[in-house]
């Protein structure tokens, strides 16, 4: 059974004492495909990639992973089946060395420590970052950080990668290195984020949020391009997309 | 960034992560005999103070052979003096009764015992940093964990120790935000308390994030170490030799036979 396949209907989400987050989001994204969700500020963006692996669950409304709702007896499949990368790397590396961090997931899926050196191997060597094995992750440059956090959950070898802002804090190449990155990935890939710019490169098709719903879907250069419906939502037409002719 | 260079931090990850003849013993035996050690010292009487001088030979021999600078676990031990001395501090006022003279001066019974906690609090807490800085926090709650440590108590030891980088972290970020803003005033106390109830808000929003990251990675209430490695003829000889000598230098008072041999008294 495929788990490439993630959906949400109509779900509801408030947090404890505070404004509903979600207000109805449904949709649904299929094998291999690359969305984009962009927002303003506070739109619920990052509340809703919280729900994508369970680790928080819809007031009402379900999420589906695969065919298979996500409940509490299929949260661990799920989060074997969905990677998500944090915006804060910080948050994120917390073991010692660059290569335990990358292993812990591996470890906690209970696989044979060969099995894990070998993932672990594997997904530095996919980032580029297979050299800083050895390396406190804290003293790790801001790119740095983000390849070897995308790393920790390339290892565990999920069907879908969420990404909350993967391109925030990034120098130009360091960016340019993920946008290449995210290009080459057979995974379906969900991020969130506010660079219009790489939603365009890797994106095929965009979700608007604006509190808490899904207020417009569609082809990338469509949406993107509709200037009012940017306006409308706290976002901006791309540059890129203004200009047709070569710089 | 001179507070931060202050507390060292990460530090003792670094120290845990080297390799030495004692980084590679198991941690089992290391932590064995390290609590042999304790209870070795902590089983002296009262006013007992030569005789724990042969005691200061396993923290020396653990921070030599795994190359962990001195100066690193008498910093650390410092930071952690006021506990043991207040502990101590009143022994001279309550126990006033002469025990003993050094060069024509009476010493009271509460100098001495308070001479004593201090010693030994040097001896088991430098022991113990030493144990940890030469086999890594992780690999130590792992191998304590083998030995029969709930596995609640493990975790939550790993987890307070690095929950402890985090706030220092977090802290550290906001002392430098007030420095640059305080034009080197010093800071009022109400601007104080509402820096410590920030940190405290701060570090459980990171720490609530922490944990997110962990779980979305398969955590279960169990932190896992790779390469395990088994017990073999150099781990029991470190544990055999240690718990012996341990075992002989609190039976017999070492530092006392060796300077009756010295000055020719006869043992």
């Amino acid at each position: 059974m495929s788990h490439h396949v993630i959906e949400a209907r109509d779900v509801f989400f408030a947090y404890p004492g505070g404004a509903e987050a979600l207000r109805g989001v449904s949709f649904r994204i299929t094998h291999g495909e690359a969305v984009g969700i962009i927002g303003g500020n506070g739109a619920g963006k990052s509340t809703l990639l919280l729900h994508l692996n369970g680790y928080l669950a819809p007031a009402q409304g379900e999420v589906r992973i695969g065919d298979m709702p996500l409940t509490r007896d299929t949260v661990a499949s799920a989060r074997r089946a969905v990677g998500l990368v944090f915006q804060d790397p910080d948050d994120q590396l917390f073991m010692p060395t660059v290569f335990e961090d990358v292993a812990f997931g591996p470890l906690n899926m209970g696989l044979p420590d060969a099995d894990v050196e070998q993932r672990a191997v594997a997904a530095l060597e996919r980032v580029g970052m297979v050299h800083l094995r050895g390396r406190p992750p804290h003293k790790l440059s801001a790119g740095e950080k983000r390849a070897v956090a995308i790393a920790t959950v390339l290892a565990m070898a999920p069907d879908v990668l969420v990404m909350d802002e993967p391109s925030s804090n990034l120098d130009p190449r360091a960016r340019r290195r993920l946008i290449g990155l995210l290009q080459g990935f057979e995974h379906t890939r969900i991020i969130a984020t506010h660079d219009l710019e790489l939603v365009v490169e890797v994106c095929s098709r965009v979700m608007v949020m604006d509190a808490g719903r899904i207020v417009a879907e569609g082809p990338t250069v469509e949406l993107l391009n509709n200037e009012e419906l940017m306006q409308a939502h706290g976002l901006e037409r791309p540059h890129s997309l203004r200009h047709h002719h070569p710089h | 960034m001179s507070f931060g260079h202050y507390i060292e931090v990460g530090r003792m990850d670094e120290l845990g992560r080297m390799d030495s003849p004692v980084h590679r013993l198991d941690a089992r035996v290391k932590a064995l005999a390290t609590l042999a050690f304790i209870v070795a010292v902590m089983s002296f009487p009262r006013y007992e103070l030569s005789a724990l001088m042969p005691f200061f030979l396993y923290p020396f021999a653990l921070m030599a052979a795994g190359n962990i600078p001195f100066g690193y676990i008498l910093r650390k031990l410092l930071i952690a003096s006021p506990f043991a001395l207040a502990v101590g501090i009143f022994n001279p006022f309550l126990d006033r009764q002469v025990v003993m003279s050094l060069g024509g001066h009476g010493i009271s019974g509460g100098w001495l015992s308070f001479a004593s906690i201090a010693v030994r609090f040097a001896l088991t807490v430098g022991a113990a940093l030493a144990l940890v800085a030469c086999t890594g926090i992780h690999r130590l709650c792992a191998g304590l964990e083998r030995m029969g440590l709930p596995k609640v108590f493990a975790v939550q030891l790993q987890l307070l120790y690095r929950y402890l980088f985090v706030i220092t972290g977090e802290g550290l970020r906001m002392m430098r935000g007030v420095e640059l803003r305080s034009m080197g005033r010093p800071l009022r106390f109400r601007t104080y308390a509402s820096l410590v109830g920030h940190l405290l808000l701060r570090s459980m929003d990171r720490a609530q994030r922490v944990y997110q990251a962990m779980v979305a990675r398969g955590f279960d209430g169990r932190i896992r170490v790779m390469r395990p490695a088994g017990v073999g003829g150099r781990d029991i000889a470190f544990l055999v030799g240690w718990v012996a000598f341990f075992v002989v230098a609190r039976l017999w008072n070492l530092a006392d036979g060796l300077g009756r041999i010295f000055t020719g008294a006869g043992l």
